[in-house]
């Protein structure tokens, strides 16, 4: 672990991996320290933000002091994401990864995923954890308009769009599964830990084929 | 009577704003809340209000409001020209940073600011309107909090408070309409430019471009040379930092700032200095300066 100052009222904790980031965040989390008001974990790093009268000397020795214990996390339950897999980038996620469509479906469906933090947008889930065969670069050009609900591969992580946004990620499905509503407590659907699988749903017989 | 602020005209850009919604990093949401703090602050303190009421964030002036019964207000922040019209024809200019009457009937009409972008109007019992995970405030990057204000809004008024008004007017320097002086702390990816790049940052004068909002500050000056290839994976943001695309100019992040991003920060402003570029105009020059360890903190 490596703390690098981020201004005055905030460091970063600078880990290995991936897989180091959501047992500290679930370590600190559990007791944050005096003073800290957010914690924002990432792909490698948590940003911890606290403000006065706590002091960087005691936050940092504080984080020094954080045990985290992999695989403590418990059993959180699964969330099933029914995806119908029609996405406007199926074919080029073939092409990247050469795989048969039925191949990407089977892949993405085969293993379950966690929710390792979020980021670009409230509720928006970062992935990981899946068929390694999966992952693909961020499109050379970004969407203007992906519409909620889409389901997208990019860097080695999966995600499901909350709402319509902009994105560079490449889509290969969609869902009706509500992952952002402010009118629930919380209202995020993918809070870092919560373990997704996702399952292959039937296209509606009404809509036309995409 | 149910006391309202209602909207007449909003200027370029009238938000709702509080001191945001802290603590949910985790769900991808931002602390955002108004640009200038303290100048929130001031502003609901003037008038008795918590700190954290919320209040108009009106950038570069042109807001019209009229009360619905009789409100006290207070003006923070970037001053400008303030005048009221009472239901009677009747006007008259009123103050800044001090507690004003605005009777019911009356309108408020804010010009444009002399110097800074933004400024404060707060109302005794603070803007009611309903909360979004916890604040009233504004996030215009993530699409969170209130909507824009709009003419013909009618913006609730909540509750007046227990405490009375400490003070009549608060003197507090106004923003700076020269260089702006921010303090920064280097990194925390300093490590990622040319042991050059910090000293041409602190060296040269930075013009504030229109490219400015309170997502960020884009900046024009010497290019800021990276020592490494590649991109970082996405980390964690504050407001203050001074983010550098590979273009080489920099970003300095308000309070709207994406939570996450994947370009190194070079260095953060003080956090007491933030404000005071939430008040940098377009084509004002900012300068940067290492804190030195008797500032930090101040």
């Amino acid at each position: 672990m490596r703390l690098r100052r981020c201004g005055d009222r905030a460091l970063l904790v600078e880990l290995d991996d991936l897989g180091e980031v959501l047992p500290f965040y679930d370590a600190l989390a559990a007791s944050p320290p005096e003073g800290v008001v957010d914690i924002v974990p990432a792909a490698r790093t948590l940003l911890v933000r606290f403000e006065p009268p706590a002091t960087p000397h005691a936050i940092e020795s504080a984080l020094r002091s954080v045990r985290p214990v992999p695989g403590a996390r418990g059993e959180t339950g699964e969330v099933r994401i029914p995806v119908v897999y029609d996405g406007a980038d199926l074919k080029d996620v073939a092409a990247l990864t050469g795989l048969a469509e039925r191949e990407i479906v089977a892949a993405h469906t085969a293993t379950p995923w966690t929710v390792a933090f979020c980021g670009f947008a409230p509720g928006f889930g970062y992935l990981t954890g899946g068929d390694p065969r999966l992952a693909v670069p961020r499109r050379a050009e970004s969407r203007v308009r992906v519409p909620a609900g889409s389901v997208a591969l990019a860097a080695g992580f999966s995600a499901v769009y909350p709402r319509e946004s902009p994105g560079g990620w490449q889509l290969i499905g969609r869902t009706e599964a509500v992952v952002w509503d402010l009118d629930a407590d919380p209202p995020a659907l993918l809070r870092p830990g919560t373990r997704v699988r996702f399952t292959e749903a039937a296209r509606n017989r009404h809509e036309p084929a995409a | 009577m149910n006391r309202l602020l209602e909207v007449v005209a909003t200027g370029p850009m009238t938000t709702v704003q509080d001191l945001g919604r802290p603590g949910r990093g985790d769900l991808g949401v931002g602390r955002s809340g108004a640009a200038d703090r303290g100048a929130l602050r001031l502003a609901n303190r003037l008038v008795g209000n918590p700190e954290g009421a919320a209040a108009l964030e009106v950038t570069f002036g042109g807001l019209c409001v009229r009360a619905h019964g009789n409100l006290l207000i207070a003006l923070a922040g970037a001053a400008c020209p303030a005048t009221v019209t009472g239901p009677l024809g009747a006007r008259w200019p009123i103050g800044h940073h001090s507690v004003e009457r605005l009777p019911c009937g009356a309108t408020l009409q804010l010009g444009p600011p002399v110097r800074g972008v933004r400024t404060y109007l707060s109302v005794r019992g603070g803007l009611d309107v309903p909360p979004v995970l916890g604040s009233r405030a504004t996030d215009v990057l993530a699409g969170l909090g209130p909507d824009l204000p709009a003419p013909g809004e009618l913006l609730p008024v909540g509750p007046l408070p227990d405490v009375f008004p400490a003070v009549d007017l608060a003197p507090v320097p106004e923003p700076a309409d020269g260089d702006l002086v921010l303090e920064i702390l280097p990194g925390p990816r300093d490590d990622w430019f040319t042991p050059d790049a910090l000293r041409v940052l602190c060296a040269e004068p930075y013009q504030v471009t229109t490219d400015s909002n309170r997502v960020g500050i884009r900046l024009r000056g010497p290019i800021l040379e990276r020592a490494r290839e590649g991109e970082l994976p996405s980390e964690g943001m504050v407001p203050g930092a001074i983010q550098v695309p590979l273009s080489g100019q920099p970003t300095l992040f308000l309070a709207d700032h994406p939570l996450t991003g994947g370009y190194p920060v070079i260095a953060v402003v003080r956090s007491d200095d933030v404000d005071r570029a939430a008040q940098a105009r377009p084509g004002q020059r900012i300068r940067f300066r290492v804190a030195s360890a008797t500032t930090t903190p101040r």
